[in-house]
């Protein structure tokens, strides 16, 4: 492209701004990256072949799985604005806190939040909530090494709905395990 | 002659890097309030561009009707008369008017003028010789010279806005025209991309990504297309923001067990803790001038604006105090203003709040605004907001009322970051 400026106070803009510029050559072609696909989650299932089991293993390990069948899905519920653990979810924790004990496992706890307000911010109120269930389990003699509290904030809302009723599904901590 | 094709021809390329075809949908102007203080102005269809693939004059009105800053006469798209003192009766001050003609090779040359009409003073003359695909850029750069030469200061159009649109259950970044046309899509997920963040020189697009279970920041170059992991701690990595020299960023991290500041440098090494509350500090943004970063803190029992020098003397300075709930700053170009969302009664609105006084007032008039930023010019912000149950983008002027809803083609539209000026 040619420009050709016919007056003075245009090709003064035009000559600062080009001082330091070579000139490019000429392209039909699209510069730009071609869009990139984010990456699928690593964690993996983890389930590997193994020898045969002694008839002890076989049993602990479906006792287990039956502890696992237990927590797995148990979720944690606040109330607006808050991040304290409610009376009635306790339980909950503790149930938590007994299968993280007995296997040594690790846990991803995910907080959540609502859909209303700032999504940093939220990311930040979800991950006071998911600090306050990892300081519980902590209490209930959890190793530090096996919890990582993180937020969702209120990007994936469970409820996607806009009654109270939504909104207080969403209020939620999740425990993943690996 | 040659240095006008050379810095005529970088402009081109950096437009066309971003060229995507995608559908199109035009801008909706929504001016309320008259037109008082506005420029008024009349602009003609440039003669025989009824034969072009990409009407300029369109784009031209659009873009200065977005800005806010003039009142657009009426002109039929044909037979408008090419007669100042006519316009000047229609209260126009100054007329645009101008030709397309066809070059050997494909070519075609746009020329234009703008005359101030009382007295009658040509304000400017340009001619562009450019490919037909080229057409878009040239009207945007039409529409700059025009806004500059009419109303002096910088304009706007040689810009791009960043934002992240979900569609269905994908999430796509993308980056756009100023008007939300010619969007292209950088980066598509299957989980949720937030606080896009755009580097100083407009390279660079920080983000945070949720592919892998847990929010971690990533950069990625825009050229390229190369992204790498630029904050992966135990807990959440979010909030990224460049300092002005785009050597340094501001992150949220949750290593201390609460969402807290720190510093790194652009290639994550050199962390350091910034803020120090145990409450939550978020959304850390830089000065221009890079020796202060605002932020959000609910260190008072409310998430509050604040102000903390980077030299590390930790003293922060509360800058709100109207409200319950002020969150999501960003700093005006030259570092006087902050734009922020306020909550009250229920109601999510961009707020303008003038540093040194203190006073704030409202800037946008819905109900459920998020992400303002600032333009590179500091005339205008761009922010995500609620319209018919659909979330989509919008610009308003700083100085007149109104707003203009982007093209944004589909999607909702979740955060949005206004660039720098293109290099």
């Amino acid at each position: 492209m040619k420009v050709v400026p016919f007056i003075v106070t245009a090709s003064v803009v035009l000559l600062s701004a080009c001082a330091s510029t070579p000139p490019a050559a000429p392209s039909d072609t699209m510069g730009g990256a071609a869009p990139v696909t984010a990456g699928n989650g690593t964690a993996g299932s983890g389930s590997e072949l193994k020898p045969a089991q002694t008839l002890p293993e076989v049993d602990a390990r479906a006792a287990e799985a039956a502890a696992f069948a237990g927590v797995n899905g148990k979720s944690v519920f606040f109330d607006f604005d808050q991040s304290s653990i409610r009376d009635a979810d306790k339980a909950t924790v503790q149930a938590h806190a007994g299968y993280l004990n007995k296997y040594k496992t690790k846990v991803l706890i995910q907080g959540n939040t609502d859909a209303r307000g700032s999504r940093e911010y939220n990311l930040a109120l979800g991950q006071r909530r998911a600090e306050s269930v990892k300081q519980g389990l902590e209490v209930l003699g959890v190793k530090p090494e096996q919890i990582e509290a993180v937020s969702l904030g209120k990007e994936k809302p469970r409820a996607t709905g806009t009654t109270e009723q939504d909104y207080a599904e969403n209020r939620r901590a999740d425990f993943l395990y690996q | 002659m040659y240095s006008f094709f050379a810095v005529a021809r970088r402009f081109l390329l950096c437009c066309l890097l971003l060229a995507a075809p995608l559908a199109r949908a035009d801008l909706t102007v929504d001016i309320v309030g008259g037109g008082i203080n506005r420029y008024p102005l009349a602009i003609l269809p440039l003669t025989n561009e009824e034969w072009l693939p990409d009407a300029v004059t369109s784009t031209v009105k659009s873009d200065l009707a977005m800005t806010g800053m003039f009142n657009l006469l009426n002109v039929p798209a044909t037979g408008a008369p090419l007669d100042a003192s006519y316009w000047q009766q229609q209260g126009a001050r100054a007329m645009v008017y101008g030709r397309v003609t066809r070059l050997d090779g494909g070519m075609l040359r746009v020329t234009f003028w703008a005359d101030a009409l009382a007295p009658r003073e040509q304000k400017l003359a340009m001619e562009f010789d450019v490919h037909p695909s080229q057409l878009r850029d040239v009207a945007h750069r039409m529409a700059d010279m025009v806004y500059e030469a009419l109303l002096g200061g910088k304009s706007l159009f040689a810009s791009r806005i960043a934002f992240v649109i979900q569609v269905g259950k994908e999430w796509r970044l993308q980056v756009a025209d100023v008007d939300g046309r010619r969007a292209q899509t950088v980066l598509r997920s299957n989980e949720p991309i937030i606080s896009p963040a755009w580097s100083n020189d407009g390279g660079r697009l920080a983000y945070v990504s949720f592919e892998n279970k847990k929010p971690i920041i990533y950069v990625q170059d825009l050229s390229t297309g190369q992204r790498k992991v630029l904050a992966n701690f135990k807990g959440s990595n979010s909030a990224p923001a460049w300092s002005p020299d785009g050597r340094r960023l501001a992150v949220v991290l949750t290593t201390s067990g609460n969402s807290q500041i720190y510093l790194l440098n652009a290639d994550g090494s050199g962390l350091q803790r910034f803020s120090y509350s145990s409450a939550i500090d978020t959304e850390p943004v830089w000065s221009p001038d890079g020796r202060s970063i605002a932020f959000v803190s609910d260190r008072s029992g409310s998430p509050q604006l604040y102000v903390q020098p980077v030299d590390g003397s930790r003293n922060a300075r509360r800058v709100t105090f109207q409200g319950s709930y002020n969150v999501s700053p960003s700093y005006s170009p030259d570092g006087r203003q902050l734009v922020y969302v306020q909550r009250e009664a229920g109601r999510f609105k961009v707020m303008l709040l003038e540093l040194a006084s203190g006073d704030s007032r409202q800037l946008s008039t819905s109900a459920y605004d998020e992400s303002p930023s600032f333009a590179p010019n500091g005339k205008m912000v761009l922010y995500a907001s609620d319209q018919g149950g659909r979330s989509v983008l919008f610009a308003a002027s700083v100085e007149h009322p109104g707003r203009v809803r982007l093209g944004v083609i589909e999607g909702e539209v979740q955060d949005a970051a206004w660039g720098p000026y293109n290099p």
